[in-house]
């Protein structure tokens, strides 16, 4: 009886350290894996607050000798991305208007007809669309648009890449919101003599309209920041451009041509840190309206 | 009755939308890689070569495909660690506390992290910080790609398991409660057996975002176009040589990078489908 | 004219006829099968019976919500007010009979008053506002509403209570005065005190309006259907005054569902 007990205490000890030695490494690995958020961040801010002004929002970049000036001077380096930023609202608003009807329609569609082979299929190929590489999206929207539409980069086949990442994104958000809407909504319409297309558009997207708004609103902020296919598709312009069928600047990008020339190297600090806060600003707004609708 | 009729071939219609898409990339990139296919048979695929010189051209996708796999292997073996002891943060020692709201938050913010700030922060911050550690090559290399390619996915992982571990029914852990069983051991024993395909899965899909990855891998790889010597050394992976290699790529050059698009939309294809499968053979 | 089902009575001047009427999942799959019935003017008619027994199919395709789901067959005739309506227009004849359901479900983004006339508002059929006012005044007396919310009118549906967001649901389906309406078990999520009040407004409603009810409850139909319906297995097993089927049950099958041989 007493070693039984005594070998019971020992192996009770023995488990009680192991697990309590288990949750400090859970803690301490789990912290370390949020360390990084908290560098960049604060990386971000300390280097890059000090060029953010409104100049930077409206101006466009110094050529690379005025960089050069400013460095030798110690002075703060001149301009700003005006012509990203534009760039950027241009593509993200024709990205838009390319994915969200399609998206929001093929989620309806699927809604509509859970159990058909069709819808199934365009689930799934919509959901391994998602997976694809956004550079290899960048060579389509090249093949697509690139060569044979607007004879050279420009704005219009930055945003069918774009658009062609959203378009997934929007598509399963669609259909997961309107899932959500007890089925009693919409039989109530229809008991009402409301021909099936106002019951979609009066009823259905209406009552499921903050859902549709997170899934865009997410969609958008997810594309703010991706440069590799704009690299293929826009490629890039010293000045701001509202002719889709040419080459148009994008944030990313700027951030990118900053890197590779060592006098506006400075520049890629505060263009992160306003890429970031739109990109985290879409999210902070999209959660926001996620957790109203609850 | 008409309008639902029109309404229904709409719906109906807009979903081809997407299947054309799918297709047109299929054939796009086939079309496109076809002059590299012809010029080097499959062979392409095991070539070491990567020659842009004019008259001489000879291009190989053996590189790439090494550089991809290794650095997204990599990744995962390095995440691992991290992301399962967060997803075990959130999903169960510290589940639904105000603790694991804030560091969820966390994991997610870095979810939305753009993939050229990453690379900035690891060309910047991370690489001085190798190679104060005795990194060779400037601290560029296969090494710091996959470092920084571990954070990356380390969200996804986090987020996927975590949903998937907080879904073991608590009946389940109670009853292993009720017999004595430690913290450890109910989670070792019951949470994570009950768990283990949807774990498996998010990896897997993880796995495949780091595949695909392409500003943060550019910027730290190295550029170099062949296998690297060591885990150490730099190269290429296929999403970072299409980045680099693509300016006034022409001719044969342009579809030998479209041939390697092609084969990276296939590899992250097939791992999402495996992915997604396993994921609903759960459900 | 054919012949009617067993076991049921005759009436005179029927609201809603309905002859011969089958309702098939898949081929040879019969929810319904084969019923003949009219249905009394100005009176409150129970269909009752065991679960899958096709009463809420019988509803449903008088105004053809059944239709909803694929592969659905429909055979036999309905007539409402002496006029055929087997090929009328669909959405035509959904505004002539009004449904409301088991779960009460106002539209959760229009207010009170929108969600009264949404019948109209939804089919765009545009109405003078001194029009519109009436409608809503009118239905909501009729379900006994109107002093309840006349003065928050504007207020969104869903902060009512379960059992006045039901008696919302009622007004809104009486807002294009119908000729039946047609309710799917609309007590069974409510509170037993909402329940009541639901059950009285549609024992007052029967003086303007012809009402066809699904319940599982037997006590209810006891106590506020006129007429009632029995099925089972998609069959038309009697049907009569209430008072009578269930003190004279005229078919074995009748009599064992009402002393609760089987549910």
């Amino acid at each position: 009886m007493e070693v039984a007990t005594q070998i019971k205490n020992t192996n009770l000890r023995r488990r009680s350290i192991k697990d309590k030695s288990v949750k400090i490494l859970v803690v301490v690995l789990s912290l370390i894996t949020i360390s990084p958020i908290v560098l960049i961040i604060y990386e971000l801010i300390a280097k890059g607050y000090r060029q953010l002004s409104l100049d930077f929002i409206i101006k466009t970049p110094p050529d690379t000798f005025e960089a050069m000036t400013a460095l030798n001077n110690g002075e703060i380096i001149p301009g700003g991305i005006v012509n990203g930023i534009t760039g950027t609202l241009i593509m993200v608003i024709m990205a838009s208007i390319i994915a969200i009807p399609v998206g929001v329609v093929t989620g309806i569609y699927l809604y509509e007809n859970p159990g058909k082979t069709l819808a199934n299929i365009t689930r799934n190929i919509s959901d391994i669309l998602q997976g694809i590489p956004s550079i290899v999206l960048g060579l389509i929207a090249y093949i697509w648009i690139v060569k044979p539409i607007t004879n050279g980069y420009s704005a219009l086949a930055g945003s069918v890449s774009l658009a062609i990442m959203m378009l997934p994104m929007i598509i399963r958000s669609t259909e997961e919101t309107l899932k959500m809407i007890p089925q009693s909504i919409k039989e109530a319409a229809l008991a009402l003599g409301v021909p099936y297309y106002k019951v979609i558009l009066k009823v259905l997207i209406p009552t499921g309209f903050s859902g549709l708004l997170t899934g865009i609103l997410l969609g958008i902020s997810r594309i703010l920041g991706e440069t590799a296919p704009l690299m293929l598709t826009a490629l890039g312009s010293s000045m701001i451009n509202l002719d889709i069928t040419k080459p148009t600047s994008a944030v990313p990008l700027m951030i990118w041509e900053f890197y590779n020339d060592p006098n506006m190297v400075d520049l890629i600090w505060s263009s992160s840190l306003l890429l970031m806060i739109m990109v985290l600003g879409l999210n902070l707004v999209s959660k926001r309206i996620a957790a109203r609708t609850k | 009755m008409n309008s639902d009729k029109v309404t229904k071939t709409i719906l109906l219609l807009s979903s081809f939308v997407i299947l054309l898409i799918a297709g047109g990339m299929i054939y796009s990139l086939v079309e496109g890689s076809v002059s590299a296919v012809k010029s080097f048979g499959f062979k392409f695929i095991w070539s070491n070569t990567w020659n842009p010189t004019s008259g001489q051209e000879d291009y190989g996708a053996l590189p790439f495909i090494a550089g991809t796999i290794v650095t997204s292997v990599a990744a995962l073996i390095i995440s691992l660690p991290l992301s399962f002891s967060a997803s075990l943060f959130l999903g169960e020692y510290f589940r639904g506390t105000k603790v694991a709201a804030v560091i969820g938050t966390m994991v997610d913010l870095l979810a939305g992290i753009p993939s050229i700030v990453y690379g900035l922060w690891g060309f910047y911050v991370l690489r001085p910080f190798l190679i104060d550690l005795g990194l060779p090559n400037q601290g560029f290399g296969i090494f710091t790609a996959s470092l920084i390619l571990a954070i990356m996915i380390i969200p996804y992982a986090t987020s996927l398991s975590n949903e998937i571990i907080s879904m073991v029914p608590n009946e389940l852990k109670e009853a292993a409660y009720s017999l004595g069983a430690t913290r450890l051991e109910v989670i070792f024993n019951v949470t994570v057996p009950s768990a283990r395909s949807g774990i498996i899965a998010s990896y897997i899909l993880s796995f495949g975002r780091a595949l695909g990855e392409t500003m943060a891998v550019t910027m730290l790889i190295g550029n170099a176009n062949r296998i690297p010597e060591s885990f150490f050394g730099t190269g290429n992976t296929m999403a970072s040589v299409i980045a680099n290699q693509f300016g006034e790529a022409d001719g044969l050059k342009l579809s030998s990078l479209i041939a390697i698009g092609l084969l990276l939309f296939l590899i992250t294809g097939i791992i999402n489908a495996i992915g997604k499968l396993i994921i609903k053979k759960m459900a | 004219m054919t012949k009617m089902s067993e076991n049921t009575v005759n009436i005179k001047d029927p609201v809603l006829s309905i002859r011969n009427l089958s309702v098939s999942y898949e081929k040879g799959r019969y929810a319904v099968k084969d019923v003949s019935v009219d249905i009394k003017r100005n009176a409150v008619t129970a269909i009752m019976g065991p679960s899958g027994c096709g009463k809420s199919t019988l509803l449903r395709a008088i105004n053809r919500m059944h239709e909803l789901y694929e592969n659905i067959e429909t055979e036999g005739k309905l007539i409402l007010n002496g006029k055929d309506i087997t090929d009328m227009p669909t959405i035509q004849l959904r505004r002539m009979a009004g449904m409301v359901f088991q779960r009460p479900n106002p539209f959760p983004t229009m207010s009170i008053y929108d969600n009264v006339i949404a019948g109209y508002k939804l089919n765009g059929m545009r109405l003078k506002r001194k029009e519109r006012d009436d409608i809503v005044e009118r239905s909501l007396r009729d379900v006994t509403l109107w002093e309840e919310v006349k003065d928050s009118l504007h207020k969104k549906g869903t902060f009512l209570s379960g059992g006045q967001q039901q008696r919302l649901c009622i007004a809104r389906a009486l807002a294009f005065d119908p000729e039946v309406i047609l309710l799917d078990e609309p007590t069974s999520a409510l509170d037993p005190v909402a329940t009541a009040k639901v059950e009285d407004l549609l024992v007052k409603l029967k003086e303007q309006y012809s009402i066809i009810m699904v319940t599982h409850n037997m006590a209810q139909a006891a106590r506020i259907s006129d007429y009632s319906m029995f099925m089972y297995l998609g069959e038309l097993v009697e049907y009569d005054k209430t008072k009578n089927m269930f003190t004279k049950p005229r078919d074995r099958r009748t009599e064992e569902y009402l002393t609760g041989k089987f549910g």
